[in-house]
């Protein structure tokens, strides 16, 4: 047996042993994602025993450093634990922005001091973590943000206001780009941590067109925050925007896993069957499309973990996947006929199917817009001019 | 195991791209031999030096002589064949012919494979009955006779079938023309007594026989694996070609990008680079996207197909339909954006449109398989 054929072998018997039963469940809706934080209220036991025996091994974060808070895993190891936790269909012990796209940002950008604190209350699940990017005037030019810190002399007093801002109102920290300079576009942009409770800071929820209040604005009124509360050097905050940027289209591309690279079809066939050829054909393209996605993912995955993916590569496959996922949805609700029209029913879970195809239609505006990154892949992979 | 190619496979794509680049350049084989009114299909010469670099061995066991390689290390030669559009007998007889081969007995074996792995012979896959893929339906018939079959019937669109040394039949033994069971597989000489070919050109300028079968005879040892329970082999020699087409067509829609990414970033109208207008850039970044996803499905079905997983199957058809796809937007989009010269004989961008019609109609196009994909999947 090679080293990975063991090591497989020990995540297979480490899961029959500690993912509870209740945690290979699909997650049915928002409300069974484990997000962490002060105030966090586990749904269940399973989800809390299964949280607390991740965190113990450093399976949270599998691939960060132990010192960290990780597991310390290879690639290769981490690739491992990922197709063991699809093949029990076990739901991620802990979901978070920390993790996603603070973290790698961290590791990259942050001193040791930065890395042992708050790499390791993201790991363990203590902090929940909000991102301060877009603004009212800033969306796809996020660059021309205006909100401001004022320097005074140990700390910043920033003013300003950030807007869909997810999870805002159940964020215990921000980690928030504040211009520093007025005189310099890109150069007068630094990237600040700070608490959510600090006086000043207000969030207030934006209901959306699914009905639901994912998105807030949020409002900075004399926040005060402390120099070493900056992640990398003062005014060169685009860079570490940039690249956690990379990491947020990373997130929602989907590439790293769940129902997003699944076919449908088969599903759809189960739940009420497919009467029509044109929806059976529409349904055929989708799983094609779906399941080479699929391979795409776990490809870029791949090659993006030992160097080897081009460094836009997030900005297609952010694009490919969320269009997607719209398309999913598009086709969901097709299948589904005019029951998936119920808007509030208990038969429907509260019209899940329907929010959830709203829901997606922020997929290909969230975190850069379809056409944006349609503009960084001319641009920075296809070399075209003037782009 | 990672999707990217091994240390050992990516300096065998190092090899293959700058052979094939040198001696199979399309002005050198492709223009060459149409424009000189060519009857093989291939260059016999190009094909001996593949022989050289050991190619053609490169899915035949090591036990027969070949170098026992797999589906990733044929697409790897596939891509550079279609990205360069040569003319090659590589698909029909390294892929599909030696797949077949390796369950034939050793007697049959000895006759076929040392010339094909000599660079000598050819080989080609006689298996639709008419002009759309549906190997479903088997209506050649070959009946017990003396020692051996006589095969009757005919088999349509056999590419290379005119010079091929043999042609891998797929034959119906008992039943009806939609069973299962009842499918053998044969190897017949090109020449056998009663054989009939009618060459045709094609769009892409591959010659392809429609060929006739009356009454031919073959002794037993032209079986290849069991009477009536060809079936499944008949599928693996299928997959084989598949994910072979798949591969030589994300090469063509490599090649085809390519041309089109340089034209944008050469061709001057209002006073600009076209490749400056963002209808242009984000028709180009989408391209992109679509065949990056079609080369992870054909890399990733090469892998499940060499180690034998049983999720092969689908996906096989996912990276032949996927690579159809992304390639045909590749060539209408690289057509379109040339403009007037796209429509011209002397830009290589129509022989890339040529060879994507003729590769996506080789062995189920995307509607077959998106139709495979749904009764794979039980809907």
């Amino acid at each position: 047996m090679s080293d990975l054929d063991t090591f497989r072998a020990e995540i297979r018997a480490w899961l029959d042993a500690n993912c509870p039963a209740e945690m290979r469940k699909p997650v049915q809706d928002e409300d069974d994602v484990c997000w962490g934080g002060r105030n966090f209220v586990f749904k269940s036991e399973a989800q809390k025993v299964w949280l607390e025996r991740c965190v113990a091994k450093g399976y949270t974060v599998p691939d960060w450093p132990q010192a960290y808070g990780g597991a310390g895993l290879t690639a290769p190891q981490a690739k491992i634990w990922r197709e063991e936790l699809a093949r029990i269909g076990a739901r991620p012990p802990l979901s978070s922005f920390g993790i996603w796209m603070l973290g790698p940002a961290l590791l990259k950008f942050g001193t040791e001091d930065q890395k042992v604190h708050y790499l390791g209350q993201i790991a363990r699940g203590e902090i929940r973590w909000c991102q301060g990017y877009s603004e009212p005037g800033s969306g796809s030019d996020l660059v021309s943000l205006q909100t401001f810190g004022e320097d005074r002399g140990d700390h910043w007093v920033v003013n300003g206001q950030k807007i869909w801002t997810s999870y805002a109102d159940k964020a215990d920290w921000i980690f928030c780009l504040v211009r520093t300079d007025k005189a310099n576009k890109y150069q007068g942009i630094s990237f600040l941590l700070f608490d959510m409770t600090t006086p000043g800071v207000t969030t207030k929820p934006i209901k959306l067109i699914s009905g639901n209040s994912p998105f807030c604005e949020t409002f900075f009124d004399n926040v005060v925050v402390p120099k070493h509360q900056i992640v990398g050097e003062l005014n060169r905050g685009w860079d570490v925007a940039k690249y956690l940027l990379g990491h947020e289209r990373e997130m929602i591309s989907g590439a790293g896993g769940g129902e997003r690279l699944n076919a449908i079809g088969a599903v759809v066939q189960r739940h009420g069957g497919i009467d029509n050829p044109v929806l059976r054909a529409e349904l055929a393209q989708f799983d094609i499309d779906a399941l080479a996605y699929a391979a795409m993912g776990e490809k870029f995955l791949d090659e993006a973990k030992v160097g080897r993916a081009h460094p836009a590569q997030p900005n297609m496959m952010k694009y490919a996947g969320t269009e997607l996922n719209k398309r999913r949805h598009e086709l969901l609700m097709a299948a589904g006929g005019s029951t998936a029209l119920e808007w509030d029913s208990p038969a429907t879970r509260g019209g899940a199917a329907a929010r959830g195809w709203l829901r997606t239609k922020a997929n290909s505006i969230e975190g850069g817009t379809s056409e944006v990154m349609l503009n960084v892949v001319a641009k920075r992979i296809l070399d075209l001019p003037g782009a | 195991m990672p999707l990217y190619h091994t240390e050992d496979q990516a300096m065998l794509a190092e090899t293959v791209t700058g052979f094939i680049a040198d001696e199979g350049a399309i002005k050198t084989q492709l223009r060459r031999l149409r424009d000189s009114g060519d009857s093989a299909g291939y260059d016999p010469a190009l094909w001996a030096q593949f022989a050289e670099m050991g190619l053609t061995g490169i899915l035949v066991s090591e036990a027969d002589g070949g170098l026992g390689l797999g589906h990733v290390e044929a697409g790897i030669v596939l891509r550079e064949i279609g990205r360069n559009l040569t003319p090659s007998p590589f698909l029909s007889t390294a892929v599909v012919g030696a797949t077949a081969l390796g369950a034939a007995s050793d007697d049959l074996k000895g006759r076929y494979l040392p010339g094909v792995i000599a660079g000598k012979q050819v080989l080609a896959l006689a298996i639709d009955e008419g002009a759309k893929h549906r190997p479903e339906r088997i209506g050649l018939r070959a009946e017990r006779a003396g020692n051996g079959f006589r095969l009757t019937g005919a088999k349509q669109f056999v590419v290379h079938g005119a010079t091929a040394d043999a042609l891998i039949v797929a034959a119906r033994t008992a039943g009806s023309d939609s069973d299962d069971d009842g499918v053998t597989l044969f190897a017949v000489p090109r020449d056998a007594a009663g054989i009939g070919h009618n060459a045709v050109r094609l769009v892409d300028s591959a010659i392809a026989s429609h060929v006739t079968f009356d009454g031919v005879d073959v002794d037993g040892g032209a079986v290849i694996g069991e009477v009536d329970g060809g079936r499944a082999l008949l599928n693996q020699v299928l997959a084989a070609g598949r994910i072979g087409a798949a591969a030589e067509l994300t090469g063509v829609g490599i090649g085809a990008f390519a041309r089109t990414t340089d034209y944008l970033k050469t061709r001057k109208q209002f006073g600009k680079l076209i490749g400056e207008f963002q209808a242009l850039q984000h028709r180009a970044a989408h391209l992109y996207a679509e065949l990056e996803i079609a080369d992870a499905a054909v890399i990733k079905t090469q892998q499940l197909l060499d180690g034998g997983s049983s999720q092969a199957d689908l996906m096989v058809s996912v990276a032949k339909a996927k690579a159809s796809r992304a390639t045909n937007l590749a060539v209408r989009e690289g057509v379109q954006m040339h403009g007037g010269v796209g429509m011209t004989d002397e830009f290589d961008i129509g022989l890339f449109m040529k060879r994507d019609r003729a590769l996506a109609e080789f062995l189920g196009d995307a509607s077959y398989h998106a139709d495979r994909v749904a009764t794979l999947s039980g809907y």
